[in-house]
């Protein structure tokens, strides 16, 4: 390998042909801050924190983008180097919305550390430049006033989501990243991901905040409080109270969502074991009965959405399955009364959820039987946390406790629902059973595994090449129902995840601060459910005894009249 | 054209580079290198491209060019197609320029009827060569190369990271040749008479003529062709006549708003890009605005600023926030309420502003400011004590001469 040689700060350091600056003085522990540089998304070289000294250069340069090369001198940490930075910071913090005490993101803001790590302790400038209104029309709230403008989100939506729901406008002072003609995001093709509220560095993106609802639920006597939570929240909520990302904190989750006053605490991993009996029935039906191939999952909101937008051929491909998170609703609303004697209008349903766009899919129309909505609020991870922290809970010192029956028991495939991958493999199992009529002790389908874009696997079930695909991200989805377009692949079921790594990486879920540890914290999650589906008694859905007693008591048949009347929904072309 | 075509490649851009011929754009780079380096580059399509941008206040020489001989443009840009092998080139031509893209427009189809464009051009098989006009949207950073590239691709006009340069990496990712008017008119030239004549019109170290704009308060204002090595005083007082109404003459904004300021004294600076260089200023595309004691060097620079910060594309943060917070201390100058601490302030953001920005527009926009100071310094500390001199300003009720 070609290595170049150059000094940093008066240190030599050798490093290959095409490495930035930036990453060669990583070598050294040389810290160069950056804004808008997000490695492989976003580098436009714009926003110059990162700017450095290079002798014999005229001016100084970005160490984000420019490349070294041979025998070059960089100086990080000289008098017009602070400087320029701090010129730089002061007028980012100029225009920008300092209301830094109620932000959500104070303590979790890149700009705030910024600013304190280069000494900016006053801001020497009087106006701001009005960048355009609060954006409250969908579940991301969007705030002009607080962007910096370093592009993240404009780039994550377009090159990582493909879906390019917002941009830059405008020029000079008054450019922005605003939508088409500036209307809501909800008028948009958002399909409410959330990836844009994770990359964005300052508090200029967040969710909706529903955690006002939820509390005044809890504390209406009519009501009967139920609460489910997703598999991917129990393995990223504990990095909000300093546990290690991937750390399985669902007893202290349940002890206090009990202490906040919840009288039922569920889990979405149960209705997860659910969707998998109705889709892998599906599947089976399709298989057998020439139903329309690929069959695709539908779990993630998301995606659901960006398909309705932009794949209206692949419609009729898409499961009817309601995601687990509806199907918790519709049972928690028909079967749990009966079982638990509650009048089935008192019943609130409240998720827990990794995901922003679980808000959506919440509120959409369709989403409600007999005239009860499946689900009547939606927080976040981070909504929860925020919940738990304002109810004075000390989280890291509960005890542990467990979910309430009868909707509170799991299987691991339900758990693995929480990454990408996890709904293929978790419905594989099943399905595998079920063709085979056996009980098949080889469960781990670790070709879906993983967190690559694509992945591809066939699966020889009873005499069967059964082909499945699972597209991690939807810019990933895309380029595969390409290639069944073009007649270049061909399979029997595929997986998308919204977000890549699935519901671990969510919108929902807790921030992670430093960028660079992002890959990481991911796999520590990823782990974490892996962990829990090991140690899991039953690891098929169709085993869940309170599933299976559910079909057996109330539900009858899979796919049968009454599952569909509660568990399937459709689509619509948008 | 004819002799070009009788001419070996590497022969024709010789007499280029023999001619001493620097970019008549503004960054005067030796426009004879950057065709070689473009001739030497082994991928294709190959693209043309004009900036005919011309956009910055004080600037108005390629429009002559445009009007008055939109043959001479191209010609040169065929010459140059012919040299590289290049099949299509655009003139990026301001949208402001409405009358004149007709002009070039009509001038195109002529040509192509009279088999000067077109397909197996002058009957030369093989040497084909289509030419569109590109109208720009009105943004000043689009005569900044690749933020033109850009905008002829259809995408906003904002700066693509360099390298690599067009020169490699261009319109559509390929090759591309992109030069001013005025430079490309000068090929014609240089290939019938030879690169050495060319040359000796200028000086050792500036070859050829330059079109010069004269404009601000001189008796006798226009675009004035000369040849390198003439004194700026004798471009204002012999060619323009002089200061108009016998006033005095106060300072030159020389090469357009992103040029430098500099005082009288100063103006018998030969007109050549090294004499220019060494006195601490660029020639810049040619501009000359010449201001009389009539004017206030704060107020004349809030103008200028605001023409920057309305035309910044909004890309980085030093030019965007920048130059918006340089006409913010400007304002409070000109008002008589800024303190030691905003002209320091000022000062400061003006230098980051130049070594930071992240193209050419940015990082040279405070530099009327930063030559303006060095020069003037005692009017802006004036405006801080209360005071105009030339009464301009609005000093609450203070103002004095």
């Amino acid at each position: 390998m070609d290595m170049i040689n150059l000094k940093i700060d008066g240190f030599d350091v050798s490093v290959p042909k095409n490495t930035t600056i930036l990453e060669a003085a990583k070598q050294l522990n040389i810290d160069i801050p950056t804004l808008c540089f997000m490695k492989g998304i976003n580098e436009p070289g714009s926003c110059r924190v990162c700017v450095v000294e290079v002798e014999g250069w005229r001016g100084l340069h970005p160490a984000c983008v420019t490349k070294v090369s041979e025998g070059i001198v960089v100086k990080t940490n000289t008098s017009t180097v602070r400087e320029a930075r701090k010129n730089i910071l002061e007028l980012i913090m100029a225009n920008h919305n300092r209301e830094c005490l109620s932000c959500p993101r104070n303590l979790k803001c890149e700009l705030q550390t910024l600013c304190n790590d280069n000494g900016i302790d006053a801001i020497p400038y009087e106006g701001k430049v009005d960048k355009g209104c609060l954006d409250t029309s969908g579940p991301i709230v969007r705030d002009p006033n607080k962007c910096v403008l370093c592009g993240r989100c404009v780039s994550v939506c377009s090159k990582m989501q493909d879906v390019s729901a917002i941009d830059f406008a405008f020029r000079g002072a008054h450019m922005t990243v605003t939508t088409a003609y500036e209307e809501g995001l909800a008028s948009q093709e958002c399909i409410n991901c959330g990836q844009c509220i994770k990359i964005c560095p300052v508090g200029a993106l967040q969710e909706r905040d529903d955690t006002a609802k939820v509390w005044k639920a809890l504390e209406n006597p009519d009501l009967h409080v139920v609460v489910q939570t997703a598999p991917a929240v129990r393995v990223a909520l504990g990095e909000e109270f300093g546990f290690a990302p991937g750390t399985n904190v669902e007893g202290k989750m349940v002890t206090a969502l009990r202490r906040l006053g919840f009288d039922k605490v569920f889990d979405t991993n149960f209705s997860a074991d659910l969707t998998i009996i109705e889709e892998g029935t599906e599947l089976i039906n399709r298989i057998q009965n020439g139903g329309k191939l690929p069959l695709i999952t539908s779990c993630s909101p998301g995606w659901i959405k960006y398909c309705e937008h932009n794949y209206h051929d692949f419609i009729e491909n898409l499961s009817s399955c309601k995601s687990p998170q509806q199907m918790f609703g519709a049972i928690a609303k028909s079967y749990y009364p009966v079982k638990a004697d509650v009048d089935p209008k008192s019943v609130f349903v409240v998720s827990v959820m990794p995901c922003t766009a679980k808000k959506y899919e919440a509120d959409r129309e369709e989403m409600s039987v007999d005239g009860l909505r499946d689900i009547d609020a939606v927080i976040t991870t981070r909504e929860l946390a925020k919940m738990i922290r304002q109810a004075g809970i000390k989280f890291a010192e509960l005890e542990d406790s467990k979910q309430d029956s009868i909707l509170g028991t799991y299987s691991g495939a339900g758990t693995i629902f929480g990454n990408t991958g996890g709904v293929m493999e978790a419905a594989l199992r099943t399905v595998a059973d079920k063709l085979t009529g056996k009980s098949l002790e080889c469960i781990e389908y670790t070709a879906v595994r993983g967190l690559d874009g694509i992945k591809e696997a066939t699966v020889n079930i009873a005499d069967m090449e059964i082909k499945v695909a699972v597209a991690n991200g939807t810019g990933n989805a895309s380029k595969l129902l390409d290639k069944i377009r073009a007649g270049e692949a061909n399979y029997h079921f595929i997986e998308v995840m919204a977000c890549e790594g699935g519901c671990i990486n969510g919108g929902g879920q807790p921030i992670i601060k430093d960028k660079s540890t992002t890959d990481a914290v991911k796999a520590a999650r990823v782990k974490g459910l892996y962990d829990i589906d090991v140690s899991c008694e039953k690891r098929k859905s169709h085993e869940n005894p309170e599933i299976q007693k559910l079909y057996a008591e109330y539900l009858g048949e899979a796919g049968g009249h009454k599952a569909h009347k509660l568990l399937h929904t459709h689509y619509t072309a948008r | 054209m004819k002799k070009a075509m009788s001419m070996e490649h590497l022969d024709a851009i010789e007499e280029i580079k023999k001619a001493n011929l620097f970019g008549r754009g503004g960054a005067a780079y030796p426009t004879g290198i950057k065709w070689e380096q473009a001739y030497a580059i082994q991928k294709g399509p190959k693209y043309m491209v004009c900036n005919a941008d011309e956009g910055e206040p004080g600037t108005f020489k390629d429009k002559h060019i445009l009007s008055e001989d939109p043959f001479e443009l191209i010609e040169g840009m065929t010459i140059g197609a012919y040299i590289m092998g290049a099949k299509e080139g655009y003139i990026y031509i301001r949208g402001e320029y409405a009358a004149i893209q007709k002009i070039v427009k009509s001038a195109i189809e002529n040509a192509k009827k009279a088999g000067y464009l077109g397909k197996n051009i002058l009957g030369r098989e093989g040497f084909d060569f289509e030419l569109k006009v590109v109208s720009g949207a009105g943004a000043y950073v689009c005569g900044e190369n690749t933020a033109l590239v850009e905008s002829i691709e259809g995408k906003t006009g904002r700066p693509r990271q360099k390298p690599p340069y067009i020169k490699n990496c261009g319109l559509y990712q390929m090759p591309t040749i992109l030069n001013n008017v005025e430079t490309y008119s000068c090929i014609p030239w240089i290939i019938k008479d030879g690169g050495e004549k060319f040359s000796s019109m200028g000086t050792e170290f500036s070859g050829g003529t330059k079109l010069m704009c004269l404009s601000g308060n001189v008796n006798n204002r226009g675009v004035y062709e000369i040849p390198f090595g003439i004194t700026l005083r004798e471009l204002i007082y012999n060619l323009g006549g002089g200061i108009k109404d016998g006033r005095k003459l106060k300072f030159v904004h020389l090469g357009g708003s992103s040029g430098s300021c500099f005082p009288e004294s100063m103006i018998d600076t030969k007109i050549c890009y090294y004499d220019l260089k060494k006195a601490g200023f660029s020639l810049g595309s040619g501009a000359v605005l010449v201001v009389d004691d009539t004017h206030c060097v704060v107020d004349y620079l809030k103008t200028v600023m605001e023409f920057f910060e309305e035309e910044s594309c909004g890309k980085c943060t030093p030019c965007r926030e920048g130059n918006h917070r340089l006409v913010e201390i400007l304002d409070k100058m000109t008002e008589g309420t800024a303190t030691m601490d905003d002209f320091n302030k000022m000062k400061s953001l003006a230098q980051t502003m130049k070594t930071t920005s992240f193209c050419g527009l940015g990082q040279s926009a405070p530099m009327p400011l930063i030559t303006l100071v060095k020069y003037f310094e005692e009017e802006f500390l004036e405006h801080i004590n209360g005071k105009c001199r030339t009464g301009v300003c609005s000093m609450s009720g203070k103002a004095g001469k």
